[in-house]
């Protein structure tokens, strides 16, 4: 066994630097192989089934209506839930870097709910409270506006579950931020608005274009937490992976690869920019993260 | 402009940082606020530039009360040790921000502010650098700029924290000469925060000596250098040695012998002789300091030798020619050619 | 006297901070947007399940389903985390004690999961076993189900969960370097005493962070598992698909029960990631948050 992985440590010696500690062939093996079988071999499989459709049969598969409109709310609603966690989420971040006050530890520690409630729970909780009878829901009702099953639900659950992504991001570079700058700035005649504007939030725009990213991309491929509070109407308020969820029961399962197909391309590309944004930034600035 | 600094008192958090500070600046004058850590020199520095309020006690620009005026309305301007420059602002903006950020009124035209910003860049020697980014400059180009943007607004007074502080000693004096330079062409009432005596020397027209939250000693560098007043200034400023010496019959003496020196009006008792180690001249008299060679080393062009006085082990530095015979248990006699006598504490 | 009172309030104001009121008007809409938001879903969690009295809560959970959907999702989070802990721990090793080409790369695609929807996780081992793939019908003629089966969930899991501890050791290793492990070999231990003597001690307190994010997004999973499980009552419903079978048969106080044994698990398990972050911030590189 350790003649083997020293044998093939010495046929990498050239693509690794020498090291005198052991276990470089066993583990990155044992590493290679597990993300082969659990990652890449299923999304091959994902890559042939769509390919198998043909470049016809996937544009066709791709662009029906119902798919597209499906794309539609899925993306649309991210969008949506990402603008308003960037605003809220740099606010908590701010509030929670920079001000002193009672609970700020538990509060800190409450963000990160998102991360670990399981979405279905997410999903039934929040429905509760925003259907028409609903702790808030019923707020609304007399208006005429219902949020649950609709389109407005959708956003709320996007926005439930991607707030942790931006103030997560956001929190580290805030406390980075060094008081000489603003003070700096304040010497120069700058209000304390115009500080905040022209100074620390532009210092942090690369930290909330990633965070944004991050809860964009996350909320485009949510399922559990919206599919109990969004309704489902087709062209309305159904999310692309419900659909994908239908293809497959109605066994179409060539349907169903070429929306995740398409999907899985628009998130790589959303990662590929994540990216770009913070080398972009490292470069120029000598900052990201 | 002149600043005077009255009565000042500063704690954080009930722990008294300053005491009654009282410093008058001149118009036109490049000061030097110089002491070890925790003299309060910074807190001083940043209580003129109003990023401090005192606890007690005012400080005036010309005739108007400034301790009642915000930073922003005090027109100062202030260069940071780290310099403090915005990262995501090019070297122009960095330069134009203090001028961009004016309300309407009082702002000049964008073309005049990017005339004035231009004409600094040109000011700190960095014309062509207008684009880069802070990140893409060299430590000493980022002071440089950092002093391009204080003096776009025009300041009222320069304040500068150890602004040399974080660049390597070579760049560290060139920097020195040219602040001078700067100094001298536009007339700047300036002050400037140090921990390095050599600096403060250098390139100060007075410098003001602090300790413990207090003023030790406010004079030109050859009065201070000369004429310290106080022990701790005799040490923190240049070379010193420091020997306990009695008084008797206005002579000193120690252990036992008159070493040759006059009293003068010093009251008899116990007291402190503090000199200059390169300020002694060899003698042959009976009346003289004495001691026997305990170290010896060359310090560039002297020898630098510690000498045992007396039968206590006082140790105290003298400076000999580099080609002085002396060596390990040499006896040595030499006399101070000037000195200063602080009563014994 | 009302200049003196203005310069009065100035002073007590840093310049690099805001007003007292608009930094409690700030906290305020914090505050108030983080309850809307995070906290009344948590408390409607509980709400819901104790609406009709203690009894019905407990009628819920002793219902053999729930009793079969608990066991399972314990069952699956038992396989599934262990063998992350061992990738993660292997992964970690090879790269933060060792440098090769395409390092970099290798990071970014252990991160992959993450950017992908869970249902597409749960949908590429429906395309990988499923009717019309090769795989599926092979295994099945030597009896081995793979989908709407144990295999399949468990699959599913360790794909949305693959990252977690890697991502949480690989920073962590890496700022720790090579000098212990180097200085133990040095001195005659082998390659898995240095493991178990020296890297791992070092390791522990974010092994346990990231294994604690591991098991509550394995046994909270509910898309990826929704896809491959059939959910056939009793046999493939982990606790999350028991919880939507409940709900979507307007079984609502039972489906909270369940639901509010989740929410537990999350709150215990924020509360023991912020312990370790409060007692072991240093040995845990926080910021590698997830």
């Amino acid at each position: 066994m350790s003649a083997s992985v020293s044998s093939v440590a010495r046929r990498l010696g050239r693509f690794r630097r020498p090291s005198v500690i052991p276990g470089f062939g066993l583990t990155l093996g044992f590493t290679l192989t597990y993300f082969s079988l659990i990652i890449l071999i299923p999304l091959i499989a994902l890559a042939v089934r769509s390919a198998g459709l043909g470049p016809e049969g996937f544009w066709k598969a791709a662009t029906d209506p119902r798919v597209l409109g499906a794309l539609r709310v899925s993306f649309v609603s991210a969008l949506f839930a990402a603008a308003v966690n960037v605003v809220f989420g740099t606010l908590i971040a701010w509030v929670l870097v920079r001000y002193r006050f009672p609970g700020r530890r538990i509060f800190d520690a409450i963000i990160d709910l998102p991360f670990a409630l399981p979405t279905a729970v997410a999903g039934i909780a929040l429905t509760a409270i925003y259907a028409p009878n609903g702790a808030i829901g019923a707020l609304f009702a007399p208006l005429g506006w219902r949020i649950a099953y609709t389109p407005a639900g959708i956003i709320i659950a996007m926005i439930f579950i991607g707030l942790p992504f931006v103030v997560r991001t956001i929190q580290p570079i805030l406390e980075e931020v060094s008081h000489e700058v603003e003070e700096a700035s304040a010497t120069l005649g700058a209000s304390r608005l115009q500080t905040v504007t022209r100074v620390i939030l532009p210092s942090l725009m690369p930290a909330i274009l990633t965070g944004f990213a991050l809860a964009f991309a996350r909320a485009v491929g949510e399922y559990g937490s919206v599919i109990f509070i969004a309704g489902n109407i087709p062209f309305v308020s159904e999310i692309a992976p419900l659909l994908i969820v239908i293809r497959l029961e109605e066994t179409n399962y060539a349907g169903a690869a070429a929306i995740a197909s398409v999907m899985l391309i628009i998130s790589f590309l959303l990662l590929f920019a994540i990216n770009l944004i913070q080398a972009w930034s490292r470069r120029r600035y000598g900052y990201g993260n | 402009m002149e600043v005077r600094v009255q009565n000042v008192r500063k704690e954080f958090d009930r722990f008294p940082a300053l005491h009654d500070v009282s410093l008058d600046i001149r118009s036109g004058e490049l000061i030097a606020l110089l002491g070890p850590s925790g003299s309060g020199k910074t807190t001083l520095l940043r209580l003129i530039a109003g990023l401090e309020m005192p606890t007690q006690g005012k400080i005036f620009f010309g005739d108007t009360d400034a301790s009642e005026k915000t930073v922003q309305e005090r027109n100062i301007g202030f260069v940071f040790q780290h310099y403090a420059l915005f990262r995501h602002m090019t070297i122009l903006e960095n330069i134009s921000f203090g001028l961009k950020v004016r309300p309407r009124s009082t702002r000049p035209p964008a073309h005049e502010i990017r005339r004035r910003a231009m004409e600094l860049l040109d000011l700190v020697q960095l014309s062509g650098l207008e684009k880069r980014y802070p990140n893409q400059l060299s430590g000493g180009q980022r002071q440089r700029v950092a002093l391009a943007r204080a003096l776009a607004i025009e300041p009222a007074v320069l304040l500068l924290d150890e602004p040399f502080g974080a660049l390597d000693a070579q760049v560290r004096r060139e920097l020195r000469k040219w602040l001078r330079e700067i100094h001298d062409r536009t007339g700047h009432t300036t002050v400037f925060v140090t921990h390095d005596q050599e600096e403060a020397l250098e390139l100060s027209d007075r410098l003001c000596v602090m300790s413990q939250g207090k003023i030790e000693q406010v004079g030109t560098p050859d009065t201070v250098y000369d004429h310290p007043t106080s022990p701790f200034v005799f040490g923190f400023i240049g070379e010193s040695s420091e020997l306990p010496v009695t008084i008797e019959n206005n002579e000193l003496w120690v252990g036992g012998r008159a070493i040759g020196i006059p009293a003068g009006d010093a009251s008899p008792g116990n007291a402190r002789l503090f000199f200059r180690p390169h300020d002694v001249e060899l003698i042959e008299a009976e009346a003289s300091l004495a001691g026997v060679v305990s170290t010896s080393r060359r310090v560039g062009g002297t020898r630098r030798v510690e000498l045992e006085i007396g039968g206590a082990g006082h140790l105290v530095e003298v400076d000999l020619p580099f080609d002085h015979p002396a060596g390990d248990k040499t006896r040595l006699a030499f006399r101070p050619r000037r000195w200063k006598l602080f009563p014994a504490t | 006297m009302a200049t003196k009172l203005t310069a009065r309030r100035k002073r007590r104001i840093s310049p690099t901070s805001e007003s007292r009121p608009v930094q409690w008007l700030l906290i305020g809409i914090a505050f108030l947007f983080m309850g809307v938001m995070l906290l009344l879903p948590l408390y409607a969690v509980f709400h819901e399940a104790f609406l009709k009295g203690i009894g019905a809560f407990f009628t819920g959970l002793a219902h053999k389903d729930a009793q079969a959907a608990i066991r399972l999702t314990l069952l699956v989070a038992a396989i599934a985390v262990p063998l992350n802990v061992i990738f993660g721990v292997a992964a970690s090793w090879a790269i933060a004690k060792f440098e090769f080409k395409g390092k970099a790369f290798l990071i970014t695609l252990i991160d992959l999961p993450f950017s992908v929807s869970p249902v597409i996780s749960g949908l590429v081992y429906v395309l990988l076993f499923g009717a019309g793939s090769f795989l599926g019908p092979f295994l099945k003629s030597y009896g081995i189900e793979v989908l709407f089966a144990l295999p399949g969930i468990v699959l599913a899991t360790i794909f949305v969960t693959f990252p977690f501890v890697a991502r949480e050791l690989i920073p962590l290793m890496q700022d720790q370097g090579t000098g212990d492990e180097e200085a133990a070999l040095s001195l005659g231990a082998n390659g898995w005493q240095t493991f178990w003597r020296v890297t791992l001690p070092n390791i522990k307190w974010g092994l346990l962070y990231g294994v604690l994010l591991c098991n509550a997004r394995a046994m909270g999973e509910f898309g990826a598992v929704a896809v491959v499980s059939g959910k056939i009552r009793g046999q493939t419903t982990t606790m999350p698909l028991q919880v939507e079978m409940l709900y979507n048969e307007y079984n609502g106080t039972a489906a909270f029960a369940l639901a509010s044994l989740l929410a537990m698990l999350a709150l215990v398990t924020l509360v023991l990631k912020t312990a370790l972050e409060w007692r072991f911030g240093q040995e845990i590189a926080a910021g590698a948050n997830h």
